[in-house]
């Protein structure tokens, strides 16, 4: 029986790091390569070793897909390509393509200029490795080799995201990345076909959630700045460059024109005017309403939102400031974090998920004394607020998308275990198809069933079809008969006629005569008469005919009557059938030997 | 398997595919031409064109002053011009599946072909070829809009009157079908029918046929098509090219083991060389702007254009243009040139890497930055007081039928320092000029056509290898003005297939297989036997289902148990029920091999009797004979059909079951 295996090296009941192995078909296909936030050491990147202990992995990979540019999806790309190694091909989408070195870029500046790391890849290992990058269009079908191929699914998510389904002969898994269900102010909601994959892996980061509505949310996130900034407070928003950070600056940035404030809006890190950039010459990945109206106006040049400097942080009076990175786990947004951290007045909303370690995920269960490094400890007294305006798909989300696709069975990863426990329970219950949630370094395996493709002659098909009548009885199945040639790689299924013909082969001819000796008082052709009437009214259905010739035939068989030379009341039948009629010449000869019932006329 | 050719123009195609169950359209062209034979529709009111003299016959019998105008010895139609839309008699075009689009030149008649046809189908399309499609229509009936024209000529279509008037309006063809521009209305309608694809997107239709677009090369999101079923292979060329300009290059290998290959769109100047026209624009004007002239283009605004910008900005500096103004006049300029920056999936390798910076594909971004190239919706407006001369001035419509085109044409015609720059290859030249006569201004012909040439088809279908090549008639011919020159056409082993306007062609096509697939239980349930080596053969008795055209082969349920029947005694005269036909049979019997089984059965006296073509068994113990011949074996057995029930099988083992 073929079987998928499915193993995660990261996202296994767990966020971060996604990193899961396919194996469908003999082919090998490594989903997202990823890496973890909350981690400092060599638990931050997927456990390669598990592919092979010594040597490189492109003999046994197939292609590397990833979905989005997200760091925990692709932050261990050049390790992985440039240190470990692997030189095949690495599939994303062009948005992806464009911003992902770039975010590898910033990650690796951290970490090694800034941390101070050495033994992690280089810049130059970032270039080598997006060489190795082959561009996706959504929905393009892209044959990997002869055998596999795969397709780009829309995500929403985040600018470039993709779902993708994989394919080999009838087999099929669909991993989603990162997706989100709902439209939101920048990009579209996911969507993909009733594709019925084998296995639908799907993230689960809001796999208990149900989200309110989001136009509550926005409302509540804007009630709350607002307020801050009039009572002359402080708002810090960390966020990603890309991302949520353009969904919450044109949300901030409508509010503001609308409700006419003049508090500052800043955007730390060089990366904003570039970032827009990409999202003005992506265009045809965001929302419907900001395609249609692009032309007139363009909804990533921004009025309010002006780019930040270090020293503005320490400026009097009210500002909002959007830093990066989203998790407090580095950089400027942690530096102004802890420049604000005093203050009662000032307020940090985190707009996203908080991977367990960074302080992020500290303060918002309620942590209040931080350990910094250097063993100070820093009181947190601003408001801390958090709201989910990160783009996954909640647990109504995730539903809906395997009503969509109809798998036959579902994998979750990409979440907290206990949270998936409460959503497998759920998807088996609704959809009964089994769900799975390995942890990193388990196998699932699941059996498919596919079905086998053949060619089958038109000739064979057309009359089977013809015979068929337009409307199957289901109580009343035909039998189609045929023979299944097996030539090299080649299944074809012909009328046996013609599988005599094609392959050059004699028929042989079984035939079968057999004499019944019959008391009928009457004269040859009387008789013939009479058992042409008997077997009518025996054979119902059966084509018989009384030929002129002097024979009778049922189907294909052929009775013959003579007189005994003895005595002429015995009569000869000769019955001669071919073993195509086996069953109907049995059962004649030893229906006539009864002989024939009085009431004939 | 048939097609229906509904145009006869070569680029502008419109043909429709009978494949399996499936009725498709590829392309959807509109013919243009027709608006050569109507007078310009002019922006502000032009005294010139209303004091042409109207017509009258010369014997002065037919007076068709009205609607017939005079001009420079041509006769033009007073009326707002017509095109000609495809054959809509040929074949009824509500039965239509699908309408593939291949480029947004080639979709201009589809609001007449989706609108009140009873079309209730699906198109098919690239997103940029969707969207430079809009625009293109939008301009079109904006065109035709902001100048209304109260008088609509009919009488000189009638066919009496037609047949005397001076050519080449006498020669216009279909004159009774010609329509006039859609609205926007029907525009937003038809295209709202549009579903977008992606390049090598595999379309199901109705799980018989699957459709897929491929790169063509030609223009942003242009496509050539394969249509094809498991075996079958149709694969439909439109406007392709192998130059390297803006769009993606063209996909060629995909084309491969066709079984038809029809072929369309091909260069319409086959001997003008594309990159030395461009060379022979750019001198031609800054020789003008030198001189102290105005240079007029008249182009579409989308297409060779982007080129046409690029060109220019590279050579701008270098040939001391920098403060010459570059205006661009359609009422879709504007949405033009940002459309043009934001595909970047659709463009060639150099575009896409700039958009990865991020910077704009496209350096008219740059131009435009720098003032250096202005756009603006019409003549009216902010243009009139920005304004300045000496300029150069892009602006349709190519036909200088209509458009703000036909203004400049009045205002610089009449003095020689002014060029006009033909780049366009649609139209005749010297017929767009014609209602413009006498003209001073330079007119230039560069006309750029970046579509594959002779030399080029004939090289890829050497490479791609289509059994059969179907193409308009005029590719297998020379052109009329240059007969001399055999390179001009299409030779190929076996001919192409010629169509034309109306025909109907029945495409040599043998179908014979289907793909059918075998549900795993039965599949696990088959008992191959090899027959020859590598060659293994297994019976197949199986229930077909048949949904959606796809078929599966499913095992045969199990008969329900039979109720035990009370009539018992009955039971034995019941015919056979289920009638399943045994298999062939083939081999033979070897006459010492079955010896020895009817011994091992218990059968031992034989008399075994050579005949002519075999041997004659006779048991003599059990009065039964067994014929064996090379291909055929006959057993005469009376009254024992145990005996008989077992020489069968023994027979049998010596079989093949087919």
């Amino acid at each position: 029986m073929p079987e998928i295996k499915v193993t995660p090296l990261g996202a296994g009941q767990d966020v971060g790091r996604s990193c899961i192995l396919v194996s469908i078909g003999g082919k090998n296909i490594m989903l997202d390569c990823g890496m973890h936030m909350g981690y400092n050491d060599d638990r931050r990147f997927p456990d390669f070793s598990y592919i092979t202990q010594n040597g490189r992995l492109t003999d046994f990979l197939d292609c590397v897909i990833i979905s989005h540019f997200h760091l925990d999806h692709c932050g261990a790309l050049p390790f992985m390509s440039e240190m470990v190694g692997y030189d095949g091909p690495i599939y994303m989408t062009h948005p992806t393509k464009a911003i992902c070195p770039i975010l590898l870029e910033d990650f690796r500046k951290i970490t090694v200029d800034k941390k101070g790391e050495t033994n992690f890849f280089t810049s130059q290992m970032i270039k080598d490795c997006m060489k190795k990058v082959v561009p996706l269009n959504l929905h393009q079908t892209v044959q990997v080799d002869d055998e596999l191929e795969i397709k780009a699914y829309y995500a929403g998510h985040v600018l470039g995201a993709a779902m993708v389904h994989i394919k080999v002969g009838s087999e099929s898994v669909v991993y989603t990345g990162d997706y989100n269900m709902t439209p939101d102010r920048h990009l579209g909601a996911a969507w993909i076909d009733k594709c019925r994959p084998d296995i639908l892996i799907s993230e689960s980061t809001y796999a208990t959630t149900i989200r309110d509505s989001k136009r509550c949310r926005e409302r509540d996130f804007l009630k709350k700045v607002h307020e801050s900034i009039e009572r002359g407070g402080k708002v810090l928003i960390p966020v990603f460059a890309l991302g949520r950070a353009q969904e919450l600056c044109i949300l901030l940035e409508t509010f503001w024109e609308r409700m006419n404030l003049k508090a500052p809006i800043y955007f730390s890190t060089g990366l904003t005017e570039k970032a827009n950039h990409y999202y003005k010459l992506f265009i045809t990945w965001t929302n419907q309403k900001i395609r249609k109206t692009f032309v007139q106006r363009n909804m990533f040049e921004f009025k309010h939102i002006k780019a930040f400097d270090r020293s503005y942080a320490d400026n009097p009076g009210p500002m909002v400031v959007f830093a990066t990175p989203g998790m407090l786990h580095a950089g400027q947004s942690l530096q102004i974090f802890k420049k604000w951290a005093g203050n009662e007045k000032n307020m940090v909303i985190m707009p996203g998920y908080c991977v367990q370690g960074t302080i992020g995920h500290k303060i918002l269960n309620g942590q209040r004394k931080l350990e910094m490094e250097g063993r100070s400890t820093l009181d947190v007294k601003l408001q801390v607020e958090y709201m989910s305006f990160s783009a996954h798909a909640d647990a109504k989300g995730i539903m809906q998308l395997i009503r969509m696709a109809e798998p036959r069975n579902m994998l979750l990863v990409h979440g907290e275990a206990v949270k998936m426990e409460f959503l497998k329970g759920k998807i088996e219950q609704e959809f009964s198809i089994d769900c799975y949630m390995p942890a990193n370094g388990e196998t699932v395996t699941v059996t498919t069933n596919p079905s086998v493709p053949v060619d089958i002659s038109l000739n064979l098909l057309k009359r089977e079809m013809a015979l068929g009548g337009p409307l199957p009885d289901p109580k009343k199945p035909r039998t189609m008969h045929g023979t299944l040639i097996m030539k090299e790689n080649s299944l074809k299924l012909v009328s046996s006629e013609q599988a005599l013909k094609e392959l050059g082969l004699n028929e042989h001819q079984l035939r079968f005569t057999c004499r019944v000796q019959l008391q009928d008082p009457h004269s040859d052709t009387d008789t013939l008469h009479r058992i042409y009437t008997h077997l009518k009214s025996v054979l119902k259905g059966y084509t018989i005919q009384h030929l002129p010739d002097g024979t009778v035939m049922v189907e294909s068989i052929v009775i013959k009557v003579s007189s005994s030379t003895e005595d002429p009341n015995t009569k000869v039948l000769l019955l001669s059938w071919s073993y195509q009629d086996e069953d109907l010449g049995s059962f004649l000869s030893t229906l006539l030997k009864k002989g024939l019932p009085s009431g004939l006329c | 398997m048939k097609l229906y050719c509904l145009s006869g123009h070569p680029t502008l195609p419109c043909n429709v595919l009978k494949f399996k169950s499936t009725t498709i359209m590829l392309d959807c062209g509109l013919d243009t031409t027709s608006v050569l034979n109507f007078l310009p529709l002019p922006l502000v009111h032009s005294p010139r064109l209303s004091k042409l003299p109207g017509w009258v016959s010369k014997d002065g019998t037919l007076n068709l002053e009205k609607e017939l105008k005079e001009c420079a010895g041509r006769v033009f139609v007073d009326s707002q011009p017509e095109f000609c839309l495809p054959e809509k008699e040929l074949l009824d075009l509500s039965t239509i599946d699908v309408i593939l689009i291949s480029n947004y030149h080639c979709m201009m008649a589809l609001p007449y072909i989706t609108e009140h046809t009873g079309f209730t189908g699906t198109v098919y399309a690239t997103e940029p070829t969707l969207q430079i499609g809009r625009l293109l229509m939008e301009e079109l009936v904006n065109f035709m809009e902001r100048v209304p024209k109260a008088q609509s000529a009919t009488c000189w279509k009638n066919k009496e009157i037609q047949r005397m008037l001076p050519g080449p309006l006498k020669d216009a063809v279909d004159v009774w079908t010609w329509k006039r521009s859609y609205s926007m209305q029907e525009v937003n309608s038809a295209l709202s029918k549009v579903q977008l694809v992606g390049y090598s997107q595999k379309v199901e239709l109705f799980g018989a046929v699957q459709v897929s677009p491929l790169s063509s090369g030609y223009s942003l999101g242009s496509s050539n098509w394969i249509i094809q079923s498991h075996h079958e292979k149709v694969s439909y060329v439109s406007g392709s090219s192998l130059l390297t300009t803006h769009p993606q290059p063209m996909d060629q290998s995909s084309l491969k083991n066709s079984d038809v290959l029809i072929l369309t769109g091909l260069t319409q100047m086959p001997t003008a060389n594309p990159d030395g026209m461009l060379g022979e624009f750019c001198s031609n004007l800054a020789m003008t702007i030198r001189a102290g002239g105005n240079v007029l283009v008249p182009c579409y605004s989308s297409g060779v254009i982007y080129d046409l910008l690029e060109c220019l900005y590279q050579f701008i500096e270098s040939a001391n243009l920098g403060t010459t103004p570059f205006y661009f006049i359609s009422p879709v300029a504007n949405s033009s040139l940002e459309f043009s920056q934001i595909f970047a999936e659709w463009l060639c390798h150099n575009k896409q890497s700039k958009v990865y910076l991020p910077e704009p594909p496209f350096p008219h971004a740059e131009l435009i930055q720098t003032n250096k190239l202005k756009h603006y919706p019409s003549i009216h407006g902010d243009f009139s007081s920005e304004f300045r001369q000496p300029c150069v001035v892009f602006t349709g419509h190519p036909s200088l039928r209509f458009g703000d085109v036909v203004h400049f044409m009045e205002l610089w015609g009449k003095s020689s320092l002014n060029t006009i720059i033909f780049t366009e290859p649609d139209f005749s030249y010297l017929d767009a000029l014609a209602p413009y006569q006498p003209l001073a201004m330079k007119c230039v012909y560069c006309p750029i056509d970046t579509r594959l040439n002779f030399h080029q088809v004939s090289k890829l279908l050497k490479e791609v290898q289509p059994l059969h090549v179907v193409c308009p008639e005029q590719y297998t011919q020379p052109p009329l003005t240059q007969s001399h020159r055999s390179d001009l056409m299409l030779e190929l082993q076996p001919p192409p297939m010629p169509y034309r306007r109306c025909s109907v062609l029945n495409l040599p096509f043998r179908r014979r297989y289907e793909r059918v697939y075998i549900m795993p239980e039965l599949a696990n349930s088959l008992v191959p036997s090899e027959i020859k080596p590598g060659i293994s053969l297994a019976t197949v008795s199986a229930v077909l289902h048949s949904k959606d055209n796809k078929h599966t082969l499913q095992s045969v349920p199990k008969p329900p148990p039979v109720p035990p029947s009370k009539k018992r005694k009955r039971v034995i005269e019941e015919p056979p029920v289920v009638l399943a036909p045994k298999p062939l049979l083939s081999g033979a019997v070897p006459l010492e091999a079955f010896l020895a089984t009817l011994q091992k059965h218990g059968i031992t006296e034989v008399k075994v009797e050579e005949t002519a073509d075999g041997h004659i068994l006779h048991l003599q113990a059990e009065d039964t004979l067994i014929q064996l011949e090379e291909d055929g074996t006959h057993i005469v057995c009376d009254n024992n059909e145990p005996l008989r029930t077992t020489l069968r099988d023994l027979v049998l083992r010596f079989l093949q079951k087919l």
